[in-house]
């Protein structure tokens, strides 16, 4: 007997996320997925973000890694809270495991949360997890050709950081190349070059996420 | 390898569907995945496969239609089914496009049959 049904095989997740997002909705929270290749600057870039932000913004941090704490450990050093899940294999997080880490932070007057995604440029694409906004995080060591490659995780990101400009001059990596077909891809994306290391372009990644958090969140 | 958690949620749909006909075993899942869908069929399948063992769908086929990626323009009111995964319209160069298809990861259908 055959069964008809047509269902989102990742429905229950999306069932979920929605629900991470009302809980985020009611305590006023605007929250980012930072997602990108491990490696890529994920962690550095939080903790300029947290440096530059933090009297202007009260932020807390979801840590999400396969294993160790190293990563929580190093944003609680910038007197922020941060909770880390250990996805215990999983190469992404889901709304489930964002949902196991909520309890964890005290949300009282917190405007701010960056979700740090496991670094993978493939599996986070595809998982919802409330938030507001996905961003991505790439470098110019990994290569030009990524937006090709990994097109999914350009396209459902609103905004492309792309991380280590300061080392432009010894790698091959060509930036037009790159920014034209990312936004080929995505024809929507913003496209922020910076660098953690100088602090060059970190200003206007700063500048968009502090007003694009007051529009959008409560 | 996100297909291991695509086949969990996958695998509980099925047995919450079949969950009504006590007995039953599943035999044939029909699926739809997106071109632009970050799931390897192949690795679905092992997956699957791996988490089914001594369950009601031990040994059920996956029959995987794979939905090519396709676009809509606005401008030029048309829709265009494109290898690349640009959003840019062929005919006219334009961005005001939507993905029509391309991103699916579905469950069409499931075949079940009695246990004995």
């Amino acid at each position: 007997m055959e069964i008809k049904l047509v269902k989102d095989i990742l429905a229950a997740n999306e069932v979920i996320a929605a629900q991470n997002k009302a809980f985020f909705t009611e305590h006023g929270v605007y929250v980012v997925n930072l997602m990108g290749s491990p490696g890529a600057g994920k962690t550095t870039l939080l903790e300029r973000t947290i440096e530059g932000l933090k009297v202007r913004r009260k932020m807390a941090v979801i840590e999400g890694d396969i294993a160790t704490s190293r990563d929580a450990e190093r944003i609680a050093a910038h007197a922020i809270q941060a909770v880390q899940i250990n996805t215990g294999g999983e190469c992404h997080l889901d709304g489930n495991m964002v949902r196991g880490g909520l309890g964890e932070l005290d949300f009282d007057g917190i405007e701010l949360l960056v979700v740090e995604n496991v670094g993978n440029l493939v599996c986070p694409a595809e998982f919802n997890i409330g938030e507001d906004v996905k961003v991505m995080i790439c470098s110019v060591t990994e290569g030009d050709d990524k937006p090709l490659k990994y097109p999914l995780m350009f396209q459902v990101s609103s905004v492309l950081l792309l991380n280590k400009l300061d080392l432009l001059p010894h790698v091959e990596f060509d930036l037009e190349r790159f920014r034209a077909d990312a936004l080929k891809v995505n024809p929507h994306l913003e496209v922020i070059p910076l660098s953690c290391k100088t602090g060059e372009g970190l200003d206007t990644w700063l500048r968009w996420l502090e007003e694009s958090s007051a529009t959008e969140g409560v | 390898m996100h297909e291991l958690a695509v086949a969990q949620s996958l695998l509980e749909i099925v047995e919450q569907e079949a969950r009504p006909y006590s007995g039953a075993r599943v035999t044939w899942i029909k699926l739809r995945i997106g071109h632009l869908s970050a799931v390897v069929p192949d690795a679905l399948r092992f997956a699957f496969d791996a988490i089914t063992r001594g369950g009601i769908a031990e040994g059920a086929v996956l029959e995987i239609e794979e939905v090519p990626l396709k676009i809509l323009c606005h401008q030029c009111d048309k829709a265009f089914t494109i290898d690349d995964p640009f959003m840019v319209c062929p005919q006219c160069g334009g961005s005001d496009v939507e993905m029509v298809s391309g991103r699916e990861l579905e469950i069409r259908s499931m075949e079940i049959c009695d246990g004995d």
